[in-house]
């Protein structure tokens, strides 16, 4: 990929007074700067559009126009070909999420504009909420506590029973560096592993399915621990989750549009899926209130690296991927063309 | 099998074992009897067995009005409600179900730690609350990587330490022994143990020893960070000392599926955010209560028939 020519001198309205420190866009700032934004200031100038009351445009417009970096999160604008535009100096882009859906990476191919994402920093976080997420739907763990909170126990008496992990077959969609982690994990609780991935993957001994539905009709669970791409938006579709079966759970820690949400909240409404494990929606912060009569639902904030540990740790190589940039050096976690 | 033999079953268990019972031996429930001593009074020369739980099991008195009795098998591992000394003095049978219920009790474990550390469960009232919509969570903590503690390194606290290294834990345990065999650091004072772990998870059997063995000294030792996990029994922990660590910050967080007093749980408890409580489901999963309704007919018929125990305690 080649980079862009040179950057114009820099001007327009700046985070602080020095001009040593070299300047880095964010359209909308990235929860990780709500917890580590003074060591990113220690080292960067940053140009912050929802601190100025223009739109968008016009911001870039009149004060991007030599901007070289941009530091921005999947929660926050799309970067799409008409934002890139209006940063004709862009030279690269760094997220913080493992995630890509929310980049033109096509466009930033053809632009010769780097990419940069947070790598592995995150990844036994997001694959512990998988397992965590799976176990507390399979054992009814946060309808138990709920149980007891009412004070249930003492007045109802024992609690449903709940079904064992040991033994279920478990098809992880997508067994990239989370869905890796996941099945290390499942597997210490005598789970067998299957998966779904765009391609086989070599010197991995897991059955591979080309099918998710069939890896679903061979499934006991479904993790999805896949990126969202037009492949993948609604790929669980009712025709994957009637596969899945009446016993089947379904626990989504990659991106809420993978499944066709509706088709899913109706098969859990009327029992064609047995319980859902879900950190991500399609719509966030808003979720199907159908969902909330469900006990054999568990729901989290999308919080899946929501951690101080993957939080400095994404710091971290936030800072160095850019640092790296600036001084013309290897990027820490680029992310490769497929 | 011989259906006049009499076999009493203390509590409404499993409804799969009561048909199971049924069809092979003359059941009779003691629940539904609004007078035990009257229907002991009456019944209790046809009694040749007991089928106990964690709840009601053999205790002194119940096996001295059960002059027949010939054999207690427990729909439990844990032994805790069953006087030993006295099975053992009048020549009683003991089995019990171990193994068949290890995986679901260390799975409930590593289950509550996730539960903890990562707040599902708030997260699930947060997001059902409708607060998303108006603010973030904030943040959890990592489970992977930390050290665990395991008090109690027999079947359940083994297939715990097996778990936690899957996630890259550091597995450190207090015991009777030292089981050197295991590659886990081993810690004499389990004060010494709570000191050097972030999670500390009670695995042990309840005996007159370990009653109470996580007490005022041993919370603070795992202190304001720390995370209490109990799926052991209630009693292994001294109930107030804990809540009140927890009320005043002393302690970190507490996932629980046993109490003192079951199904009692103390009040303060039912308002913390940072407590995981489950109404003692660590075994109780389809699978599993079939696998144990199993071995406990099993155990039944291979006394009955005179063949050997298949899980004989005494």
């Amino acid at each position: 990929m080649a980079a862009r020519s040179p950057p114009q001198a820099p001007h327009g309205p700046h985070e602080n007074q020095s001009t040593d420190l070299p300047e880095v866009l964010v359209l909308k700032p990235p929860p990780v700067l709500n917890y580590f934004g003074d060591d990113f200031s220690k080292k960067f100038r940053f140009l912050k559009a929802t601190e100025s009351p223009l739109p968008i445009d016009q911001f870039l417009a009149t004060h991007a126009r030599s901007v070289r970096a941009v530091l921005c999160s999947g929660t926050g604008p799309r970067i799409n070909a008409e934002i890139l535009r209006l940063v004709p100096s862009l030279e690269l882009i760094v997220t913080t999420s493992a995630g890509l859906n929310h980049i033109d990476l096509a466009e930033c191919r053809k632009l010769g504009i780097l990419v940069a994402n947070a790598g592995d920093v995150f990844s036994e976080d997001v694959a512990d909420m998988a397992v965590g997420l799976l176990i507390d739907v399979l054992r009814k763990v946060s309808a138990a506590d709920r149980y007891v909170r009412q004070g249930l126990w003492a007045a109802k008496g024992d609690y449903p029973l709940g079904s064992k992990l040991g033994g279920k077959r478990i098809g992880i969609v997508g067994l990239g560096r989370i869905g890796s982690q996941v099945a290390k994990r499942l597997e210490a609780f005598g789970c067998s592993i299957s998966y779904n991935s765009r391609k086989r993957k070599e010197f991995v001994s897991y059955p591979f399915y080309a099918n998710v539905c069939e890896l679903a009709a061979n499934s006991d669970a479904l993790i999805i621990c896949c990126g969202l791409t037009e492949q993948t938006r609604h790929m669980i579709n009712r025709e994957v989750l009637l596969a899945l079966g009446k016993e089947g759970v379904i626990v989504n820690i990659g991106r809420g549009p993978i499944i066709h949400e509706k088709e899913m909240v109706q098969c859990l409404a009327v029992g064609e899926i047995g319980g859902a494990g879900l950190d991500v929606f399609e719509n966030e912060p808003n979720v199907p209130k159908e969902l909330f009569a469900l006990d054999n639902v568990v729901m989290a904030p999308h919080m899946a690296v929501f951690t101080p540990e993957s939080f400095q740790a994404l710091r971290d190589i936030m800072i160095e991927n850019l640092e790296a940039f600036f001084s013309n050096k290897p990027l820490l976690s680029p992310v490769m063309e497929e | 099998m011989d259906s006049s033999i009499g076999v009493l079953m203390t509590y409404p268990m499993s409804d799969y074992l009561e048909q199971q019972l049924q069809k092979r031996f003359n059941l009779f429930k003691l629940w539904t009897h609004s007078s035990h001593s009257d229907f002991l009074k009456n019944n209790s020369n046809s009694i040749q067995a007991l089928v106990g739980n964690t709840k009601i099991g053999a205790d002194a008195e119940l096996i001295d009005s059960l002059p027949k009795l010939e054999i207690v098998s427990s729909y439990s591992v844990g032994l805790d409600k069953i006087d030993l000394s006295k099975c053992q003095e009048k020549g009683i049978r003991v089995t019990n179900t171990p193994d068949v219920l290890t995986d679901d009790v260390a799975d409930a474990a590593i289950g509550l730690v996730l539960a903890v550390t990562r707040r599902v469960c708030e997260c699930d009232r947060f997001v059902r609350s409708g607060l998303w919509k108006k603010r973030d969570f904030g943040l959890g903590t990592k489970f992977s990587g930390k050290s665990v503690g395991i008090v109690g390194l027999g079947r359940i606290g083994s297939a715990i330490a097996k778990r936690a290294q899957a996630f890259d834990c550091l597995i450190s345990y207090h015991s009777r022994s030292e089981r050197p065999e295991t590659n886990y650091k081993y810690y004499s004072s389990i004060i010494d143990l709570a000191a050097n772990c972030h999670i500390l998870i009670i695995a042990c059997a309840l005996t007159e020893k370990t009653h109470h063995i996580v007490n005022r000294e041993v919370i603070d030792a795992l202190g304001p960070k720390g995370i209490l996990i109990n799926i052991g029994r209630g009693p292994h922990i001294d109930e107030p000392e804990l809540v009140s660590a927890l009320l005043e910050g002393r302690l970190g967080g507490a996932g629980l599926d046993v109490f003192e007093n079951e199904p009692e749980v103390p009040e303060h408890l039912l308002a913390l955010e940072n407590v995981v409580l489950l109404p003692h489901v660590g075994s109780d999963t389809v699978e599993t209560s079939e696998s144990m309704a199993d071995l406990v007919i099993n155990n039944l018929e291979a006394h009955f028939l005179k063949k050997p125990l298949l899980t004989p305690v005494i």
